[in-house]
């Protein structure tokens, strides 16, 4: 965490990356990012990977309909997507949508 | 009491328990809904019910017809059952890493059991199924994932079911596989009762998505997607295999309650849904009950043994 610089008073946390988007982030399973909303952090986050952009939001913007990002235990698809807010101690997890569940 | 003509009579209308002990709010009560009472011992009675009878009022499932049908167990056991009762045959295609006992439930009802690779999970068994299906369009694919008759059950049953019995209900809490469940009791339960908030629970896919090589190998439910439901949820949790034992215990030895592994997951965000809300009502799906998970060791194993066991295999 501490090549992240604090610019801001917003905080800087952890996101857990799968396995599959590992090559975009130099091969990280965790990558610390900064923002005060998941919005924030996913421009901190693609600024300094780029190559993670176009895998985890669309051309327009909006999350990446194969990918469910949660803030915690919780999925930001119902805590404000992008809006969602983001305080320190918080873990963000990213995670490719699959079926699971019982069937 | 009532003598009942066949077995699959039995399906449905589950008795609802008092959990609240379980509660950290006084002014929050928790329900359960116990769907591991039905005759197959799951939630998944009913879609198997719903699913073969709509097939058979289409007559896309004749006398001799064979099924085949992606499951990690409860709609697989549902299905065979059906299946017996109506003189069908069917093939599940299911994750390797299932219990013990879910394999041998398949095979008492009668199932022929395809294996797909456990380190791929419930997406690996309904990528198999579609290419046996597509390989073999003889063979009748009800497809749960997809099937309007799956939600349709659980508007028809189990959300009114909920709604005569627990008239002041706030939340709903269900896990989320299919979507069926959710879709069909939540879609329901906004229909009536607008404010009712509709919480979803998933556990992490954990090790299995490891195996994608491609984020467009991911998977929506198109049951999700055709009801809308982003739209319908509230909310959706992930809550992990220790945080699932540890309620899956509560419920068993302080309310008597002896749920299987899932239903301690659903739990376990109940409580924290009532730690966060000021007052309210919610009912929660026990989707089956402890017995075929008893080989984990869930119930009496060191928990750290067995949280390592969970995440090896299928249990929600």
């Amino acid at each position: 965490m501490s090549d992240v610089i604090e610019t801001t008073t917003a905080p800087t946390v952890s996101i857990r990356i799968p396995m599959i988007l590992r090559p975009h982030v130099g091969g990280a399973n965790k990558v610390a990012a900064t923002g005060a909303t998941l919005g924030a952090l996913f421009a901190d986050l693609t600024t300094r990977f780029p190559g993670i952009a176009s895998q985890v939001l669309t051309a327009d913007g909006t999350l990446h309909k194969f990918v469910n990002v949660y803030v915690n235990d919780d999925d930001v698809r119902y805590l404000g997507k992008l809006d969602a807010p983001i305080k320190a101690g918080d873990e963000v997890t990213i995670l490719p949508a699959v079926a699971g569940g019982s069937i | 009491m009532t003598v009942f003509h066949s077995i699959l009579d039995t399906i449905g209308n589950t008795p609802i328990v008092d959990v609240s002990v379980l509660s950290p709010n006084p002014r929050v009560r928790i329900l359960a809904k116990l769907e591991g009472q039905n005759p197959g011992g799951s939630v998944k009675d009913r879609i198997a019910l719903s699913m073969i009878e709509q097939a058979e009022k289409d007559g896309r499932l004749v006398p001799g017809s064979i099924l085949i049908e992606p499951s990690s167990g409860n709609t697989g056991i549902g299905l065979a059952m059906v299946c017996g009762q109506r003189g069908y045959h069917i093939k599940i295609v299911l994750p390797s890493n299932v219990t013990p006992e879910r394999r041998q439930m398949l095979e008492a009802f009668g199932a022929e059991i395809i294996d797909s690779p456990g380190s791929e999970g419930s997406n690996g068994a309904v990528k198999l199924a579609k290419e046996f299906a597509e390989q073999h369009p003889e063979w009748v694919f009800l497809y749960q994932y997809a099937n309007p008759a799956n939600p349709q059950a659980h508007f028809e049953g189990t959300g009114p079911e909920i709604l005569a019995d627990v008239p002041d209900i706030t939340h709903f809490i269900a896990g989320l596989g299919t979507s069926g469940t959710l879709i069909g009791v939540g879609s329901f339960l906004k229909k009536m009762k607008p404010d009712v908030q509709i919480w979803a629970v998933e556990p992490p896919s954990g090790e299995m998505v490891d195996g994608l090589r491609n984020l467009d190998d991911g998977y929506i439910p198109p049951i999700f997607t055709d009801n809308n439901g982003f739209e319908l949820l509230d909310r959706k949790k992930v809550i992990g295999p220790r945080e699932s034992l540890e309620a899956t215990r509560r419920m068993v030895r302080e309310c008597g309650v002896f749920a299987g592994i899932s239903s301690g997951a659903i739990m376990a965000a109940a409580i924290k849904c009532a730690a966060e809300i000021d007052e309210g009502v919610i009912v929660t799906i026990v989707c089956d009950a402890g017995w075929k998970y008893l080989s984990t060791g869930a119930y009496s194993d060191d928990l750290d043994l067995v949280t390592e066991r969970a995440k090896k295999v299928i249990y929600f």
